[in-house]
């Protein structure tokens, strides 16, 4: 029961720094604020998926948490591309 | 500015085994956890795209010199085949047959024929995600 507390407090704190992160996406002054407060809450999202699977005593989400961490990772790499050189994909060298 | 992606592409080049990896157990776990040949195949189009992310696309089509528009109709091929097959056996259409086999390293496995669709799915899906973002790439 206390566990049970325990792991919904953790789960409202995540709460509150997603939502402190998206604060800063939509108030973000320039674009890398808010790529990097996207990558963030995609951090604290799995963080999320992992006290949530806990909760409910699954083991099913596991490889979402991998899955989410992979997009999180090639949409920053993406959007990082797009702000250094204007285009994401190059053709030529 | 010639800006040189040296972390990157060291990274990438790791990353790309692993990701590949996580996809082909997505693909074969379907069966009995979640997963399967959908997520399995935008999982491996999300290697690519990251090795498309690091290097250049003519970089990329040296790597894999595979054109995937093919691999849509292989797919298709496959999981029609896969269907087809029962009509052979006079059995109704995309009847599944599964038995119990005793395979070297692995041990007892059971091979079950809707693995041959899966394969078909995740070949299609592989072939629509990447022919989708490279000929968006490729326009001016």
């Amino acid at each position: 029961m206390t566990f049970e507390i325990i792991m919904i407090i953790s789960i409202c704190l995540l709460i509150m720094s997603i939502l402190a992160n998206i604060y800063r996406v939509v108030k973000g002054p320039t674009s890398p604020d808010r790529v990097q407060a996207l990558d963030s809450i995609g951090i604290n999202l799995i963080a999320s998926i992992a006290v949530f699977s806990v909760l409910l005593h699954t083991h099913a989400f596991f490889d979402l948490i991998l899955l989410i961490g992979i997009l999180s990772f090639v949409g920053t790499v993406a959007f990082a591309r797009f702000l250094e050189s204007g285009v994401v994909i190059v053709r030529k060298r | 500015m010639k800006s040189s992606d040296v972390i990157l592409q060291v990274i990438a080049k790791i990353a790309f085994f692993v990701i590949v990896l996580f996809a082909v157990h997505l693909f074969f776990e379907g069966h009995y956890r979640p997963g399967g040949g959908f997520v399995g195949g935008l999982v491996t189009s999300c290697a690519v795209v990251l090795l498309l992310l690091a290097f250049d696309m003519k970089t990329v089509a040296k790597i894999l010199p595979i054109d995937f528009k093919w691999v849509i109709g292989v797919g298709l091929l496959i999981a029609t085949l896969t269907a087809a097959g029962a009509i052979v056996f006079d059995v109704p259409f995309f009847t599944h047959v599964y038995d119990y086999y005793q395979l070297p390293l692995v041990g007892e496995q059971s091979l079950h024929t809707a693995a041959l669709f899966d394969l078909g799915v995740y070949l299609v899906v592989v072939g629509a995600t990447m022919t989708i973002i490279q000929s968006i790439g490729e326009s001016e």
